[in-house]
C-alpha cells in the first residue's frame, strides 16, 4: 500500500468533498422546509461562478489590487446568486406551492434548463478560463506536501461557512424560525412566522453557500463552462441524500464521504467512470438507505 | 358470536411518542359501533394502524369474516387489508379529484375485477403462489388490455354494471360521469363510502364522515350509515364528533383519551360515564 | 397607478439581476470587457410589459381555480371541439389521409423529418404511461431508448440479426430493463424516483462511452441495416419511404395500445395512484405492481423506439442517449398534456419540427423549452391538451 497516493487521494477527497457539501446544504436547506429538489440550484452556484469571473475581469482592467478583487467578485457572487435564488423561487417555486408534487419538480427541472441556456446564450458556450484569486502571497505556498495553497483555503473556508450556519441556524431568529417552518408549516404560520419570508430566506442563504463553493471550485479548477451546475448539482444532490436530506450536518458528512469515494474511485479503479461512482452510490443508499446517513425515516402523514 | 374486528393490546409508538396505549376494540357482526374521543387522543391512528397505512408496534388486530375465516392483519399493507374485507374513508377526502365519480368506484371493484382475483385473494393460497399468480394475470392483463378481447370487454362491463349499482345505492348515479371535484362537499364524502363500499367489505371504518356537513346532511348521512348496515350487512365502526350522530345511531361506544381507551359501553352508559365528561370537560369541572 | 409601479419594480429588479451576465462580457485572456448596456434596456422594457401579462395571468388562473372549487368551471373550448363527433371523426380522418401520404408528395429530407416526428411520438406517449398516466416522474427514460437501440445495432453488428426479429425481442428486454430497475426503486418517493432514474440514465449513458469491447465507445456502431421487406431490394429514397411506413405502422400501434390502456383497469389504476397513493392502496391496488406495470409498459415503447431509431439512422453513438433527450420527451408530454394521446402527438410535433423548420429558433430552443416547462406548470399544468376521461353508458 502506498501510503503517500492513499494521502493524496484522501485530501483530494475532503477538498472535493468541502465543495460539495456547500452546495449540497442549500439543496437540504430547501427541502427541508419545502419539500422540492430544487433542480436549478446547480445552475445558481454556475451564476455565481460566471459572476465571480466577470467582477473580477472588470476589476482586473479597472487595475485593483488583487487581495480586494478576491473579496469584491466574492461579494458580488454572493450578491447575485442569492438574487437569482430569491427570484426563481418567486417565479418557479412560489405560485406551484399547493399543486401536485410533481408540478414544481417539473418547473424546477425547466427553470435549471433556462438558466443553463439562458448564460450559453448571454455568454458563450465555451470555456472561459477562470484565474484564481487566490494572490500569491508567500506565507501560503509549501503549507503541506500533499494540498496546495487554495485547496487549504477551500477547506478552511467552507468548515467556516459551514459552522457560521449551523450558529446561525441555531441560535438566529431567522434560524428558529425555519427549524419552525421545516418542522410544521402550518403551525408555525399559526405562530406567527412569515413563513413566505423564511422560505425566501432559505432561498438567499443556500444560493449564498452555493455562490462561495463556485468561487472557491472555480478558482481551483481554473475554468468554468455554462454546464458545470449541472453535474455538481447532481452530486451536491447526491451529497444531500447521502447525509440524509433535510439535515445540515448531514450534508457536510455527505459531501465528504462522497468526495473521498469519487477520489478513491477514480484513483484505484479507473478514472473513466468519475461520474458513475457518485451515480452508483446515489442509486444505492436511496435503495436501501432512503433516510440517509444522519436522516431520520419520515412516517408518511395520513 | 364471535366479533368481526378484534383488537387487543394494541400499542403505536412514533419514536418516543406512545400513540396508543394497549387498547382493546371489538366490533361485533352487524354492529354500528363509534369511536369517540378529544382531538389528538389516536383515533385516526387507530384507524391507520387497524387497515395496514402504520404498523403497530405491538398487539394483534384480528379479523373473523363472516364467511367463516380468521387472520391476522399486522404488517399487511393497506391493499391486502382491504382484500381481507376492511374498507375505510378518509378524515380529510381523498378522492380521485380528476377522474369521474364512476370511475372512483371502479377503483374500488379493483380487487374483485383483475384477472385470476380468486386465486391471487385466496388467503388459504401461500403467499409464493399468490404472487406467482399476480404476475402471471398482470402480464395477462396487458395482453388482454391491448389485444380488447371478449372477456375483457365482459369484465369491464360488469365492473361498470356493479359500481353503477353501488353509486344508486348512495344516490349519486345521476353524476356519474362528473369528475369527482366538482361534486359539492357532502356528496363527495358520499362517494368516498361508495368507493370504500365497492371493495365488498364486510366492515366499514369511517372516518368523521360528518364532518363539514350541515344538519340536514347529517340526517341523510344517519339514515346512509343505518341503510348500508341493514340492507348490505355491512357493519360500521366509526370516528365521530357530531355526538347527536354517534348517541343516535351507535349500539356501543368507545371514549379514547391520549392513546387509552377510558370507557366503552351503550350510548346510555357513555353519557353518564365520569371519566368520559372529564376527558372532554376537563378535570376541574366536577367542583 | 399601483399595478405600473409593480412592474416598474419588477423591470428594476431585473435589470440589476441580470446586470452581471446580460450586460458584461469579459475576454480574460486578453483582459477587455465587452459593456452590452443595449441588453439592459430590452430587459428593462420587456420586463415591465410581461410582468402586466404575469400578474394577469396569475390573477385569472387564481380566478380559475375559484370557480372550480364552486362547480361552476365550464368546458374547455378544446374539450367540447374533441368531443362533438361532428369534428371529431373528421379531423382523425384528415390527419390520417395527411400522415399516409407525406412519402408521395414530401421529399426524402421531410419524410425523414416525419419519421422523426413518429419516432417521439413513440417516445412520448411511452413516457405519458409512466409520467402521465401513473405520475412517475422518469428522468432516465432514456435509458431503454438506449437498450432498444444497442440491443438491435450490436445483434445486427456481430449476428446480422433481422430487424423484425429484434423488435419484439427488444420490447421484452426493454420490460425486463424497467422491472429490473423499477423493483428496487418504485418504493421511493417521487421525487427521489427522479433522481434514482436520472442517475440510472447517466449510468447506463457513460457505460456505453467507456466499455468499448462491448458497445465500441464513443465512435458508436454504424452501418446498421434498415428493416428489409421480404428481400426487395430498395433504393434509398424507397427506403427511406419504407421507413416512414413502418414507424408510421408502429406509432399507430402504440397511439391504440396506450387509448386502451388509459380506459382499462390498468389505467385507472395508474390514475388513480397519480392522484393519491394512500387512498389507492386503501382500494385495493397494489401499490407496486401497478407502478411496475406502467414502468416496464413505458420501457417497452421506449426500447421499441430505440430499435426503430438504430435502423432509421444508420448510425448510433452515446451521445444521441443523454440525459436532454430524456428532457426533450418530457417536454413533450408536459407541454403536449400529461395523460392525454392526442396532446402527445401534438407536442412531439412542435417539438421536433420548430427548430427543423425555423433555424433561427433552434438556437432558442433549449431556453424556451426551459421556460415553457416553468409557464407550463404555472399557468396550465394539464398542457395543451387537457387530458380527458371515458364516459360509460350504462346499459339498463
Amino acid at each position: 500500500m502506498d501510503w503517500g497516493y492513499f494521502k493524496e487521494l484522501l485530501m483530494g477527497g475532503v477538498v472535493k468533498g468541502s465543495i460539495y457539501a456547500l452546495i449540497a446544504l442549500g439543496y437540504t436547506m430547501v427541502y427541508g422546509i419545502i419539500e422540492l429538489i430544487n433542480f436549478a440550484h446547480g445552475e445558481i452556484y454556475m451564476i455565481g461562478a460566471f459572476t465571480a469571473l466577470i467582477a473580477a475581469g472588470v476589476l482586473t482592467v479597472a487595475g485593483f489590487p488583487a487581495w480586494s478583487i478576491l473579496i469584491l467578485a466574492s461579494a458580488a457572487a454572493v450578491v447575485w446568486s442569492a438574487s437569482y435564488g430569491y427570484t426563481v423561487e418567486k417565479i418557479a417555486y412560489r405560485p406551484l406551492r399547493g399543486a401536485p408534487r410533481l408540478s414544481p419538480l417539473i418547473s424546477a427541472l425547466g427553470m435549471s434548463i433556462f438558466l443553463q441556456n439562458y448564460v450559453l446564450l448571454a455568454q458563450t458556450s465555451n470555456f472561459m478560463p477562470f484565474k484564481n484569486l487566490f494572490p500569491e502571497e508567500g506565507f501560503l505556498e509549501n503549507i503541506s506536501e500533499v494540498l496546495s495553497a487554495t485547496e487549504v483555503i477551500i477547506i478552511f473556508t467552507s468548515a467556516v461557512v459551514m459552522i457560521l450556519l449551523s450558529l446561525f441556524i441555531k441560535y438566529s431568529t431567522t434560524g428558529k424560525a425555519m427549524r419552525a417552518t421545516a418542522q410544521d408549516r402550518n403551525m408555525a404560520m399559526l405562530v406567527g412566522v412569515n413563513v413566505d419570508k423564511v422560505i425566501s430566506a432559505t432561498f438567499i442563504i443556500g444560493s449564498s453557500l452555493a455562490a462561495v463553493g463556485a468561487v472557491l471550485i472555480a478558482s481551483n479548477m481554473g475554468q468554468i463552462n455554462f454546464f458545470i451546475g449541472f453535474i455538481v448539482g447532481l452530486k451536491a444532490f447526491t451529497a444531500a441524500v447521502l447525509g440524509g436530506i433535510g439535515s445540515i450536518p448531514g450534508a457536510m458528512l455527505g459531501g465528504l464521504v462522497l468526495g473521498c469515494t469519487e477520489s478513491f474511485g477514480t484513483g484505484y479503479v479507473s478514472s473513466d467512470y468519475e461520474d458513475v461512482f457518485a451515480f452508483t452510490l446515489l442509486v444505492l443508499i436511496l435503495i436501501f438507505r432512503p433516510a440517509g446517513l444522519l436522516g431520520k425515516s419520515d412516517i408518511q402523514k395520513v | 358470536m364471535k366479533p368481526i374486528l378484534d383488537v387487543k393490546n394494541l400499542t403505536m409508538d412514533f419514536g418516543g411518542l406512545r400513540a396508543l396505549d394497549s387498547l382493546d376494540i371489538d366490533v361485533r357482526p352487524g354492529e354500528i359501533a363509534a369511536l369517540i374521543g378529544p382531538n389528538g387522543a389516536g383515533k385516526t391512528t387507530f384507524f391507520n394502524c387497524v387497515t395496514g397505512m402504520y404498523n403497530p408496534t405491538q398487539g394483534d388486530v384480528l379479523v373473523n369474516s363472516p364467511s367463516g375465516y380468521s387472520t391476522r392483519l399486522n404488517g399487511l399493507k393497506p391493499n391486502k387489508v382491504t382484500e381481507r374485507g376492511l374498507a375505510r374513508t378518509f378524515q380529510n377526502i381523498r378522492l380521485f379529484q380528476n377522474m369521474t365519480v364512476l370511475e372512483n368506484v371502479m377503483i374500488g371493484r379493483h380487487c374483485h375485477s383483475g384477472a385470476g382475483h380468486e386465486i391471487i385473494m385466496d388467503p388459504d393460497n401461500s403467499p409464493v403462489k399468490r404472487m406467482a399468480a399476480s404476475a402471471f394475470f398482470g402480464g395477462m392483463e396487458i395482453a388482454a388490455t391491448l389485444l380488447k378481447g371478449k372477456r375483457f370487454k365482459e369484465r369491464e362491463q360488469e365492473t361498470v354494471q356493479y359500481s353503477y349499482k353501488v353509486l344508486e345505492k348512495v344516490g349519486l348515479e345521476k353524476f356519474a360521469n362528473n369528475f369527482a371535484k366538482n361534486l359539492p362537499y357532502g356528496l363527495q364524502r358520499r362517494l368516498e363510502i361508495a368507493r370504500a363500499m365497492a371493495t365488498e367489505p364486510f366492515l366499514l371504518l369511517l372516518d368523521e364522515p360528518a364532518a363539514g356537513m350541515n344538519p340536514q346532511e347529517t340526517k341523510e348521512l344517519d339514515d346512509l350509515i343505518q341503510r348500508i348496515r341493514d340492507k348490505e350487512g355491512i357493519s360500521i365502526l366509526l370516528i365521530e364528533h357530531d355526538m347527536r350522530l354517534v348517541m343516535s345511531i351507535s349500539q356501543r361506544i368507545f371514549v379514547m383519551d391520549y392513546g387509552k381507551k377510558i370507557a366503552q359501553g351503550t350510548p346510555g352508559e357513555i353519557r353518564t360515564n365520569d371519566a368520559v365528561i372529564k376527558a372532554y370537560l376537563g378535570e376541574d369541572i366536577d367542583a | 397607478m399601483g399595478e405600473i409601479l409593480k412592474s416598474l419594480k419588477a423591470a428594476i429588479w431585473f435589470m440589476f439581476l441580470t446586470f452581471p451576465i446580460m450586460v458584461i462580457k469579459v475576454n480574460p485572456i486578453e483582459d477587455t470587457v465587452v459593456w452590452r448596456w443595449m441588453n439592459m434596456a430590452y430587459i428593462g422594457v420587456g420586463v415591465f410589459f410581461l410582468s402586466f401579462l404575469w400578474r394577469f395571468m396569475l390573477a385569472r388562473r387564481n380566478q380559475g381555480k375559484k370557480a372550480e372549487e364552486s362547480g361552476k368551471a365550464r368546458m374547455p373550448i378544446g374539450q367540447r371541439i374533441a368531443e362533438e363527433p361532428k369534428i371529431k371523426y373528421p379531423a382523425i380522418a384528415l390527419v390520417g389521409a395527411f400522415a399516409l401520404t407525406i412519402p408521395f408528395w414530401a421529399d426524402m429530407y421531410n419524410t425523414n423529418i416525419m419519421t422523426n416526428v413518429l419516432i417521439y411520438v413513440m417516445l412520448g406517449l411511452g413516457l405519458n404511461i409512466v409520467v402521465g398516466l401513473a405520475g412517475l416522474l422518469d428522468l432516465g427514460y432514456v435509458a431503454f431508448y438506449a437498450v432498444g437501440a444497442y440491443s438491435y445495432a450490436l445483434l445486427n453488428h456481430h449476428f446480422g440479426a433481422n430487424f423484425w426479429v429484434v423488435l419484439p425481442m427488444a420490447g421484452f428486454l426493454g420490460a425486463a430493463f424497467g422491472v429490473a430497475l423499477g423493483f428496487p426503486v418504485l418504493r421511493l418517493r417521487g421525487d427521489y424516483l427522479a433522481i434514482v432514474t436520472l442517475g440510472f440514465g447517466e449510468i447506463i449513458r457513460l457505460v456505453l462511452e467507456n466499455w468499448n469491447e462491448f458497445s465500441m465507445g464513443p465512435s458508436g456502431i454504424a452501418n446498421i441495416d434498415r428493416p428489409p421487406f421480404f428481400g426487395i431490394k430498395m433504393d434509398l429514397f424507397q427506403k427511406t419511404d419504407f421507413m416512414y411506413y413502418v414507424v408510421l405502422a408502429l406509432a399507430i400501434l402504440t397511439i391504440i395500445a396506450v387509448t386502451r390502456l388509459k380506459n382499462s383497469r390498468i389505467g385507472r389504476a395508474w390514475i388513480a395512484l397519480r392522484e393519491d397513493e394512500i387512498a389507492c392502496q386503501a382500494m385495493g391496488v397494489d401499490r407496486t405492481k401497478t407502478k411496475l406495470m406502467a414502468f416496464a409498459l413505458g420501457a417497452t415503447w421506449a426500447s421499441m423506439a430505440g430499435v426503430v431509431f438504430a435502423a432509421k439512422s444508420t448510425f448510433i453513438n452515446p451521445p444521441s442517449f443523454s440525459f436532454w433527450e430524456s428532457v426533450l420527451i418530457l417536454v413533450i408530454v408536459v407541454m403536449g398534456g400529461m395523460g392525454s394521446v392526442v396532446g402527445v402527438i401534438l407536442g412531439a410535433s412542435i417539438i421536433v419540427l420548430l427548430p427543423e423548420y425555423f433555424r433561427e429558433f433552434s438556437e432558442y430552443r433549449m431556453i424556451l423549452f426551459g421556460g415553457a416547462m416553468v409557464l407550463m406548470m404555472v399557468f396550465r399544468p394539464t398542457g395543451i391538451v387537457t387530458a380527458m376521461r371515458q364516459k360509460y353508458t350504462i346499459h339498463k
